[in-house]
């Protein structure tokens, strides 16, 4: 059945007054403590590099507390725990060697924030480049390894065998293959992280506050790399937190950072990561590289899956990777009725930051794969994309479903949800405004996808990875359990508490409405506390905000406890009403029974306060109550790897038709339908909420957010002008349509809702993009540029004698120039080569020291308008042919990142005794400059060579720059 | 993310910002709407160690007529422009452009003047300012100069003006009868800097043709009244010649298609427009 | 002429919501840390630094303002507007936040700050903004919880009812 919104209820959320009114306590709204210190973080500029620190200015800057290096934090550590066997050591922050842009390699404690980044920029860290690892692909090569100890950058490979896949590859009539990328990206939260952290050096405890997300499996991650005992590090949430996705999980690093700063400057130290930070180094999704084939009968049924993943965990494997890979282990036939499967995952380093848990995690690379590959098989045999979806889907009446590789699918009517897409949402129609479109000659396609949205993480997924072997020997992992307490105080009222740490998702709303509902009471008079307190409140390593737990699992034990302490005030009520405790009613504030005088809840609730020698025999007090619940079905990987991986698996049929512009090559998207089943919707807002918010995100994914590097790993969108967010203007709404089919497995029979259009929205844009275009679509996100490159065809040809700037695909910074000078050759010749001339004429230069005869350095100030800083140069001449050619090479560091490049100059005697000297150039950038300033690096690398050139040009004898062919095709605006 | 230390200068006049500029010259930056520099100093790419702040003179700051052309005076904001109620007569090129500058909330505080100084290649102003033929008006102390917006703009982010000067105002010719005026643009997302923007003059017998978001200034050229395959030449001619670059947002290719798009776009959008 | 050292601190008077304040401040103080750290008004939140995202948008002397572009010392004497003073009592929403609550247009509440001072300015002085222009308006902020339609939906509510009609 299709839920209408109206008939639902949607009460307004308890949480909104505060935030709409800015009383609200994010982590950095929290009063801080007197003598609070501020924490910043030097970062590496360089992807792969040994370095050695100078910390002596930095030292010595006043307001400036302590200053840590990896060597200081290494000392009162250990590293973080690492989810395979393996001898790597993921320290959080660089020991002597860096091996991605972001790492943090320098810790500052000071009076203030500001200060601490003034004490950054006095930091020398000198880079001793190493070869960086990129592609995952070349990463398996091995040329350059980046753990020595680990020995290759291959750091798992495993592969599973479900039902018999060679034989029915053997028997198909078909074999349809897809090889796809998928992406770096995050769905960055407007709040970055945040904590405060302090150390007590006689009871040797921390005590943190930080806006993390959970899971507190991690907990235990940071106790560890502390050294302490659990109960020595409490660890806090703040009231409210500014969104996670699952990337605030991605904080707990930062917590032994500052936890060691703090015990080092010994005053409580406070961090806020800046936008800069969060973009470069906080997590990342992984980036996957997938080849799957499926076997397929003349019908298009699929009766086999091969998968070979490629995972990119970046440049540690840091807790708790390599989840994504494993978390849909259960669900790797999506939705579909498919017995045979065969999956090879292996995991690669590479320099860049390392990943982790992202709205999705592992959802979003699996589908983009499969979806992908349904409607390739459905081009390759002729047949509608949807009729493959359909025949392939598993029947309704095989629920609950066991999955070839372990899943127990709860519940679910897939066919129902499609029949729910083509009448309710009318599907019938965009097939239509398809022809129309086309008829007019425009780019429009029409995409599907399905997807089955696990919820709720069996504790024991990822031990996947492990040999059964390795498995036994570290013990069975399994469960989620969830935890809530329910208490009564003397006045009656009813207080919740839960250890769910939203952010954002109306916990407290839902809570109160549900715990209200069992006690008889109006969810006004349920007060619900969210923030958590690891030193005082329930909680497991299963607690926190991720895998879409809350509704299916935490509301439901919010339900129990509930339920529970009902039972004993019906134990208590039942002599007062003359009845039996099963005749007990709940409701209106009321507790009532057939015939009985009614007594007021407030007044029963507080009887074990006032009067607890009342409380009749056999029954209990009723006081407080907490339940932790873990479901059954959630079990340890078993002996042929199949594991559970998920307790609860909703569905979504997605549909949409997009148009994409001949000219730009941006795709519209006319039309999105999101057909739902998360089970029992708890609050029809907030599901719709969860909704809108993933399909948003994953917009961005499909069009917009790419983490980018370069060749050499620099990191190419460090602001939010180059990691584009959708906004607005982005974003058309959603068409949502919903079914409830309840899971038999949860108390509410809810599912979760808040991941599955991260995982099917990419897949259905690119689909569309492929009917469309008439083309397959293999990585995202889709920009116009590579959208462009399916229809752009044939470009008109230049005009004779123009060169396009760079070729094609190349990389880093070319350009060239032409000089002409009143000078002879040898005068120019020598002006090169005399550091003394070169210390005067080159612009901005404080000194030139001649390192050898053919090897300069020089102290510049180099920039373009505002953005200048001042950097170390490095130039060495080669291939010199006196007095006609030199080659210059070498380097350049500074604040604001660093520089490598070589030249050719070309001196020239013209027939007037001039020279004509041409040179050519090619750089490459890292560091702050290539990651927030990419836009500009082009043109500022042309005026600052130029301006050398000119300069020289100016000493040697005067002369103009020569404009090219353009002047003589174009008139030029100079008057 | 915070700016390194500087001295601040707060000129209620334009006399204070000059001779804040003559004491410190080239140590100096001015602050005006601070929506570019103000990211620049909090990621510490500019580290300036005096800021002259002249955001006190938008309040005195005028838009003025004067004959055949439109005076802006520094501190007068986009927003203020843009909501200025002579601009769709007297400058329908900036009626078209100023809404693709940022957002309501940069256009707020950002300035006009401010947006010319800063010479940001993939700026709308600049180039709607170039596509005029407008004049920059370089003063410091003593005197007052006018440079032509192609001679004003040298390089990203270069500008001719000297230490001691400041941009106090653009002279702008107004629209003429004649004239017709076209904008077309192509960013990533909304407010967003453009990939390719084009600004088109035309009258009857010529083109005057700017593209911004490609070359290290905006770029002009000027054309006779061409048409049909001649203008694709010119136009061809004209995005080969821009040494387009790849970047994250777009490559080369894409980005001579969109001149060649957008440009034929923004030039036809003109002619329909050639006011009797 | 106002000068002051890089060393130095002054103390910046302005009226935030209505109420005379002041608070130290040194040159390079931002507003938005002004606002948050030195006045306590944390309604103001902090997401990008460099102007993009919106959050920290508040309204000096009645036009929409990044508190990250603007230094501390540009404020003094100006007339500061922020979320905290946008109900207009303790115990009660405005138009505009009660519409934002009534269509579930926040879920964080972290860029909601922003986008509220944005589409109250907006609709102080334009009271017959459109969609396209509310879009456009709310263009200028990022928000990653909400996918935007509901906030849009909630300011035309608030549109149509501070323009006296009814519910949309």
């Amino acid at each position: 059945m299709t839920v209408r919104p109206d008939t639902f209820r949607s009460p307004e959320r308890v949480e909104d007054a505060a935030l709409l009114t800015g009383r609200a306590q994010f982590v950095d709204d929290l009063p801080e403590p007197g003598n609070c210190l501020h924490l910043a973080i030097l970062r590496a500029g360089e992807a792969h590099a040994k370095i050695t620190l100078d910390i002596a200015a930095a030292q010595a800057l006043p307001g400036v507390v302590a200053v840590l290096t990896g060597a200081d934090v290494a000392a009162l550590t250990k590293p973080l725990m690492v989810g395979v066997r393996l001898p790597m050591e993921c320290w959080p922050i660089a020991q002597d060697r860096v091996r991605y842009v972001g790492e943090p390699v320098a810790l500052v404690v000071a009076r203030s924030r500001y200060i601490a980044e003034d004490a950054l920029a006095l930091i020398d860290v000198v880079y001793e480049k190493l070869p960086a690892v990129v592609a995952p692909r070349d990463a398996l090569a091995d040329e350059t390894v980046l753990h020595e100890s680990v020995g290759s950058n291959l750091v798992s490979d495993r592969s599973y065998r479900y039902g018999d896949p060679e034989a029915a590859f053997e028997e198909a009539t078909h074999r349809v293959e897809i090889s796809v990328s998928y992406p770096r990206n995050a769905v960055t939260p407007i709040e970055c992280y945040g904590l405060i952290a302090a150390y007590d050096p006689f009871e040797e405890a921390y005590d943190v506050t930080a806006n993390f997300q959970g899971p507190f499996s991690i907990h235990s991650v940071i106790s560890r790399a502390l050294k302490v005992p659990g109960n020595r590090l409490r660890l806090r949430t703040p009231p409210s937190s500014g969104g996670s996705y699952g990337v605030k999980q991605g904080i707990f690093p930062y917590i032994v950072l500052a936890s060691v700063a703090a015990r080092v400057a010994g005053a409580p130290v406070k961090w806020v990561e800046d936008r800069l930070e969060h973009l470069t180094a906080s997590v990342s999704a992984t980036n996957r590289e997938t080849t799957l084939a499926a076997a397929v009968d003349a019908e298009g049924r699929v009766t086999a899956l091969d998968w070979d993943q490629l995972e990119d965990v970046g440049a540690y494997i840091r807790a708790p990777e390599p989840a994504t890979l494993y978390r849909m282990h259960g669900n790797m036939c999506g939705a579909y009725d498919i017995q045979n499967l065969s999956i090879r995952n292996r995991v690669v380093v590479t320099n860049k930051t390392p990943t982790g848990l992202v709205r999705g995690f592992g959802g979003p690379q699996v589908y983009f794969a499969l979806e992908r590959l349904m409607r390739k098989i459905a081009v390759t045999l002729g047949l509608d994309p949807l009729e493959v979806i359909e025949r392939n889907l598993i029947p309704a009446e095989a629920f609950p479903y066991r999955t070839a590789s372990g899943a127990l699918y709860d519940s679910g009517d897939y066919q129902k949800a499609l029949e729910i897409g083509r009448t309710d949402a009318r599907l019938a129609e965009l097939l239509e405004r398809r022809d129309v479109a086309r008829a007019e000659g425009r780019l429009y396609g029409i995409g599907y996808a399905v997807a089955v949205e696990p919820s709720v993480s069996n504790m024991g997924y990822v031990s996947t990875v492990l040999t059964k072997e390795e498995r036994a020997k570290s013990g069975p992992k399994n469960g989620a359990q969830a935890t809530a307490t329910v208490a009564l105080d003397p006045l009656g009222s009813v207080s919740v508490h839960v250890a769910s740490a939203p952010q954002g998702q109306g916990h407290r709303t839902v809570l109160a409405g549900v715990v209200g509902k069992v006690l008889g009471l109006p969810a006004e008079a349920v007060q619900v506390r969210t923030d958590l307190d690891t030193g005082k409140d329930a909680w497991s390593i299963a607690s926190g905000n991720y895998s879409s737990r809350f509704a299916a699992a935490v509301a439901g034990t919010g339900k129990l406890a509930a339920t529970r302490m009902r039972d004993r005030l019906a134990a208590i009520a039942a002599p007062m009403l003359g009845v039996s405790a099963e005749e007990v009613q709940f409701e209106g504030g009321m507790v009532t029974a057939e015939g009985a005088k009614p007594i007021p809840f407030a007044r029963l609730a507080a009887t074990s306060h006032w009067a607890p020698g009342t409380v009749p025999e056999g029954a209990e007090q009723a006081l407080r109550e907490t339940v932790y619940w873990t479901p059954p079905q959630l079990e340890a990987p078993d002996e042929a790897d199949r594991v559970n991986s998920s307790l609860c698996h909703g569905f979504i049929f997605d549909f949409c038709g997009v148009e994409i512009d001949r000219l730009t090559g941006a795709l519209r998207i006319d039309r999105y339908v999101t057909v739902h089943d998360c089970g029992r919707i708890l609050h029809q807002g907030m599901v719709d909420g969860q909704i809108r918010g993933g399909y948003a995100n994953a917009i961005g994914a499909a069009l917009y957010e790419e983490y980018a590097y370069d060749a050499g790993g620099a990191f190419l969108t460090g602001t939010f002008a180059d990691y584009l967010v959708p906004t607005a203007t982005e974003v058309p709404a959603p068409e949502i349509h919903h079914l409830e089919t309840p899971s038999p497995f949860t108390p509410l029979g809810a599912k979760g809702v808040g991941e599955g259009n991260c995982m099917s929205t990419p897949a259905c844009l690119a689909n569309a993009a492929s009917d469309a275009l008439g083309a397959e679509i293999l990585t995202l996100p889709m920009t116009p540029a590579r959208l462009r490159a399916h229809f752009a065809g044939e470009e008109p040809a230049a005009p004779e004698g123009v060169k396009p700037a760079a070729a094609p695909g190349g990389r880093g910074l070319t350009g060239s120039g032409e000089v002409e000078i009143a000078a002879p050759r040898q005068t120019v010749w020598d002006t090169l080569l005399d550091p003394e001339t070169l210390e005067r004429i080159v612009p901005g230069c404080h000194g030139v020291k001649k390192v050898t005869d053919t090897h300069f350095r020089a102290d510049v100030t180099l920039g373009v308008g505002p953005v200048k800083g001042r950097y170390t140069v490095d130039v060495k001449l080669t291939d010199l042919v006196e007095p006609q050619s030199a080659t210059l090479s070498g380097g350049a560091r500074g604040a604001l990142g660093s520089g490598e490049g070589s030249g050719r100059v070309v001196l020239e005697e013209t027939p007037e005794g001039g020279t004509r000297m041409r040179y050519d150039y090619e750089a490459q950038v890292g560091g702050k400059v290539a990651a927030v300033g990419g836009r500009m690096l082009d043109g500022a690398a042309k005026v600052v060579i130029g301006q050398f050139f000119r300069a020289l040009a100016a000493q040697t004898g005067g002369g103009t720059a020569k404009s090219g062919l353009l002047d003589r095709l174009m008139f030029w605006r100079r008057s | 993310m915070k700016p390194a230390p500087f001295d601040y200068i707060r000129a209620e006049t334009r006399e204070d910002a000059l001779a804040a500029l003559s004491e410190h010259g080239e140590a100096a930056r001015i602050l005006a709407g601070g929506q570019s520099l103000l990211p620049m100093l909090n990621m510490r790419l500019a580290t300036p160690s005096v800021i002259v702040d002249t955001y006190r003179l938008s309040r005195a700051a005028q838009i003025r007529e004067a004959g055949d052309a439109v005076e802006i005076e520094a501190g007068v904001t986009q927003a203020r422009l843009l909501g200025w109620d002579g601009l769709a007569k007297a400058l329908p090129l900036f009626a078209k452009a100023l809404p693709w500058v940022g957002h309501a909330q940069t256009r707020a505080r950002g300035t006009v003047c401010g947006s010319v100084a800063h010479a940001d290649p993939s700026a709308e102003i600049p180039l709607c300012v170039a596509v005029l033929g407008g004049e920059v008006v370089l003063s410091n102390r003593r005197k007052s100069r006018k440079v032509a917006s192609g001679e004003f703009h040298i390089g990203m982010m270069m500008t001719d003006r000297r230490d001691d000067e400041m941009l106090t105002a653009l002279r702008l010719p107004r629209a003429k009868p004649g004239e017709g005026y076209g904008f077309a643009e192509y960013g990533r997302r909304h407010g967003d800097f453009a990939v390719v923007a084009c600004a088109a003059k035309v009258t009857a017998d010529s083109i005057t043709f700017g593209v911004g978001g490609v070359g290290d200034t905006p770029v002009v050229a000027r054309w006779d009244a061409l048409d049909g395959s001649a203008l694709d030449d010119a136009l061809n001619a004209c995005a080969w010649g821009l040494g387009a670059r790849d970047d994250v947002h777009a490559d080369a290719r894409m980005r001579r298609d969109l001149v060649r798009g957008l440009g034929r776009r923004a030039i036809e959008a003109a002619r329909r427009e050639i006011t009797a | 002429m106002t000068t002051l050292s890089k060393d130095d601190t002054t103390l910046i008077r302005l009226t935030l919501n209505g109420r005379e304040v002041q608070g130290r401040a040194s040159p390079r103080l931002l507003l938005s840390d002004f606002l948050r750290h030195e006045l306590g008004a944390t309604g103001t939140h902090v997401g990008c630094e460099h102007g993009v995202c919106g959050a920290c948008t508040v309204r000096v002397d009645g036009v929409m303002a990044r508190s990250c572009l603007m230094l501390a010392m540009q404020a003094e004497g100006a007339q500061v507007d922020t979320v905290e003073g946008l109900a207009p009592q303790p115990d009660r929403l405005s138009v505009l936040q009660a519409a934002f609550r009534r269509h579930h247009a926040l879920q964080c509440g972290f860029c909601t700050a922003g986008i509220l001072m944005s589409l109250d300015t907006l609709l102080r002085d334009e009271p017959d903004a459109d969609r396209t222009r509310i879009e456009e308006v709310v263009g200028g902020h990022l928000c990653r919880c909400t996918g935007y339609a509901p906030i849009i939906d909630a300011a035309l509510d608030a549109a149509a009812e501070l323009r006296g009609g009814d519910h949309v």
